[in-house]
């Protein structure tokens, strides 16, 4: 099965000693506020999946985007085939054989597969499209690749995996050398990963190279050829997989042994906050039902597209619920909107702090003041209390630790970690009695994110608060919760206590029933 | 080391104040070396007086631009309310001669309510039907244009007490305008409205990010609704001055006050994506448009090249605006 077009050159390279593929040399990158790369070195070659792997924040997608040519590096040097290479943009990576299958979705929603597939790579005759040709060329490519999807469909009209599968076709349309994939099981089922993990040993086999970002310990040792383990911007490591230990992993991938990175949160549930029955709401979530008592952290884990942050929206208000009934504090809310259930002490940390959490255009301040203006400490009859509102925000700021404490300055002048800080205050200013956190911790540096546990920590031992936490990130889920409810297309598929939530349980619920999760 | 100095202060006050300082600067001089009758106080108070209609628009269209959106009725908001005035005093007037104070009333409040309703139904479009402002506004324009010529069949409305225009168009107190006390209040107004009343914050909130203010428990729609509705209550306002000072009720007054609203606004920092702008840099920039125009008329440039000029400085002062953008990302990065 020709996979994929016979490249000039490709083929040859393969073999013991061959030179790299891609060699980067003390590649450094800054963004605004923080370093994202610090001299990092890295090698693929031909026909090796080489995996990596680190926390969100340690540099895995400044890297491959650097690769991809979607970012330029600030200094270093990138050799392709031995030869230096600067891409210009990603089309010239593209042309030069180097596709990337990102996380977020390169596609246009409007248009149909095949137009998806050959966009920026359209066949014409003279100045016109031809349109047959190319619904020839899409069948094709999707049959090579075995995928059961209409060239003719809409993209928007299609599931989260099968949009995957379009990304992955579009990137192995041809003339392949270098593969990008970003975690790309995140939205598959068992059976469509095992297809996959076909695909790419089929690209091994002609001499590609595969970079592979995941962060299931499984998929590492079942795909992956070598290693390279980020942290904070820094490689620390590159091994061989049969070096690589799960434990080894994380004390590289964290700088700790998991004890210290997890802090241990004592577990004494009291009053029942919030009791959901029966949730059917949005367009995916399906007779759900949980409890969340005071005192302690309950997780909602599950795969992308399983429903478990929308469970979080529709308890404040934010999709639509269509059955079901939530109580807090014992009390029904029939309809829940943000106001009310602010107002009755649950606050809600929304995923993406820069499209859902902030204003980031205004300051620090206004940004915490925002959901409690309407309090008598924020405003009196009419105007603002502005002195109050300082002092106020000013103490929520150092309690958070965020820094540089200027609480004047814009919020788009911090890091990621502070700006998440900066999400949570705006919750603190009502003294609330749930969070509801969904993937509080997504992008933020490691330093940052263990002040979040040990805020979180803080929180339900010393306060007796509740946290539902809603997250992707497995060892949170392990680590942190003290009952975690599995969810599986929309519904509660297990829920787990204590000692029973283990990597295998968790993974065994996320896929189909019967699909158990091998290895691990 | 003196010339680092001056150009690290030219950077700094480009980042903090945009490019209207330069402006400014750039007016002052070129104006007044061209033309000595520029900086005379015979013209500075005709042109203070002059650009309180505009201050008064350039504050009701930034209303608009905070949450995001922007108004292109705010002409025709002008256009109703003087029609609608012009005809309400006249037929009053005409009714009882001597009601005179009972016309002047009754006209500016019919002219303030029919601009303010047309400001309701932008409100209504854009926070509850969710059209977009583009085409909500736009499409008021037309209707709002289309109902003042019917209204007048095209001829301007005569038949105003004179005291109306004599007070409130020409008046003066202490030596200044009375169009400028509106004005000032108005300014006074606003920047009590948008630093210190909560309606103010969740403007700028919602301009910046409106996901994120509705998490935070806002109705982002009254808020929307709101700015509308305060956008064509100020554009009415500024149509009644108008009135006064034409003496006539006209369908096709601010013809182009849109354009020239957005101009002072973007010139003055407002940002076009919503959620950042100051009322002082707005006022400055309106009064910067008027200024500069009249130093045009000065120094004879035909009305129609005018409008070329202002055209280009619009361009230049959004071109100037992402450029700011671009230092203000880069002084980030140290």
């Amino acid at each position: 099965m020709a996979l994929i077009d016979a490249r000039v050159g490709g083929a040859s390279e393969r073999g013991s000693g061959a030179p790299p593929l891609l060699r980067l040399r003390a590649l450094s990158k800054w963004f605004p506020g923080v370093q994202a790369l610090d001299h990092v070195d890295f090698d693929l070659l031909p026909g090796e999946v080489h995996v990596l792997f680190g926390e969100n924040g340690a540099g895995k997608s400044t890297l491959i985007n650097i690769i991809a040519g979607a970012l330029k590096p600030d200094e270093g040097e990138v050799r392709l085939r031995g030869a230096p290479t600067h891409f210009r943009s990603v089309y010239d990576a593209r042309q030069q054989g180097i596709s990337a299958v990102f996380q977020e979705f390169s596609l246009v929603p409007d248009m149909t597969v095949e137009e998806n597939l050959f966009l920026g790579a359209e066949l014409t005759t003279g100045p016109f499209l031809n349109k047959p040709a190319l619904h020839l060329r899409a069948e094709e490519t999707l049959a090579r690749l075995g995928f059961a999807l209409s060239p003719r469909a809409r993209v928007n009209r299609l599931s989260r995996a099968e949009q995957q599968m379009v990304e992955i076709a579009k990137a192995l349309r041809s003339n392949l050398s270098i593969l990008i994939l970003d975690e790309p099981t995140a939205a598959l089922t068992e059976r469509e990963t095992d297809r996959l993990f076909q695909l790419i040993r089929d690209c091994k086999g002609q001499g590609a190279g595969i970079i592979y970002i995941t962060h299931r310990m499984n998929e590492i040792h079942r795909i992956g050829d070598r290693i390279t383990v980020l942290r904070d911007g820094r490689r620390v490591a590159t091994l061989q997989m049969t070096d690589a230990s799960d434990e080894k992993l994380v004390e590289l991938m964290t700088g700790r042994t998991i004890e210290a990175f997890f802090p241990t949160i004592d577990h004494h549930p009291g009053e029942e906050l919030l009791a959901v029955e029966g949730l059917t709401a949005g367009t995916l979530v399906r007779d759900v039902s949980l409890t969340v008592c005071a005192g302690e952290i309950v997780g909602l884990a599950g795969l992308v597209g399983s429903g478990k942050s929308e469970v979080g929206r529709a308890c404040f208000g934010v999709e639509p619920v269509s059955a079901g009934r939530i109580r807090f504090r014992g009390t029904p809310v029939p309809r829940p909107t943000p106001r009310r259930m602010l107002d009755a002490g649950l606050v809600y940390v929304p995923p993406d702090r820069r499209t859902e959490g902030l204003v980031v255009e205004r300051n620090v301040r206004e940004n915490i003041a925002l959901p409690t203006l309407p309090l008598s400490q924020f405003s009196g009859r009419f105007l603002l209390r502005r002195r109050s509102e300082r002092g106020i925000c000013a103490r929520l700021a150092k309690r958070l630790r965020i820094t540089p404490p200027r609480i004047e300055q814009g919020v788009s002048f911090f890091s990621g970690g502070n700006q998440q800080k900066v999400v949570l205050a705006k919750g603190l200013t009502r003294n609330p009695v749930l969070f509801v956190m969904d993937e509080p911790t997504m992008g933020i540096d490691v330093g940052a994110k263990t002040e979040v546990y040990n805020f979180m920590k803080e929180l339900v031992e010393r306060e007796g608060a509740g946290i539902l936490l809603i997250s992707s990130d497995l060892p949170e889920i392990l680590h942190l919760t003290h009952r975690t409810y599995v969810m599986y297309l929309g519904r509660v598929r297990a829920e787990l206590k204590g000692a029973e939530i283990t990597e295998q349980a968790v993974l065994s619920h996320f896929f189909e029933a019967r699909t158990a999760v091998a290895g691990g | 080391m003196a010339e680092v100095g001056v150009r690290r202060f030219a950077r700094l006050s480009f980042v903090h104040f945009g490019v209207l300082p330069l402006l400014l600067v750039i007016l002052v001089i070129g104006f007044g070396v061209a033309e000595p009758r520029f900086l005379s106080g015979q013209n500075v108070f005709n042109v203070s007086r002059q650009a309180t209609y505009l201050t008064v628009v350039s504050m009701a269209q930034m209303l608009a631009l905070l949450t995001g959106g922007f108004d292109l009725s705010v002409g025709v908001i002008l256009a109703m309310t003087s029609v609608v005035s012009a005809k309400a005093m006249a037929s009053v007037v005409a009714g009882s001669p001597n009601a005179v104070g009972l016309a002047i009333t009754l006209g500016i409040m019919a002219g303030l309510g029919a601009g303010t309703s047309m400001g309701i139904a932008n409100g209504l479009g854009v926070a509850v039907l969710n059209v977009s402002p583009f085409m909500m506004t736009l499409a008021m324009a037309s209707i709002g244009f289309g109902l003042a010529l019917f209204m007048t069949g095209g001829v301007p409305v005569y038949g105003m007490p004179t005291q109306f225009g004599a007070t409130l168009g020409f008046g003066r107190l202490l030596g200044i305008p009375a169009p400028v006390y509106v004005t000032v209040v108005v300014i006074f107004g606003m920047y009590v409205l948008l630093n210190w009343t909560r309606m103010g914050r969740y403007f700028y909130a919602i301009g910046g990010n409106i996901k994120a203010s509705a998490l935070s428990g806002i109705s982002t729609r009254s808020y929307l609704f709101m700015a509308y509705v305060l956008c064509g209550f100020l554009a009415s306002l500024g149509g009644v001055m108008l009135t006064a000072r034409l003496e006539t009720g006209e369908a096709n007054i601010g013809a182009a006050m849109p354009l020239r609203s957005i101009a002072a606004c973007v010139i003055g920092g407002v940002s076009l994506r919503g959620g950042t702008g100051r009322v002082g840099s707005v006022v400055l920039a309106a009064v910067f448009i008027e200024w500069f125009e009249n130093g045009m008329n000065l120094v004879r440039i035909q009305s129609y090249l005018q409008m070329v000029v202002l055209g280009v400085l619009l361009i230049f002062a959004v071109v100037m605006d992402e450029v700011r953008h671009r230092y203000v990302a880069k002084l980030r990065e140290v």
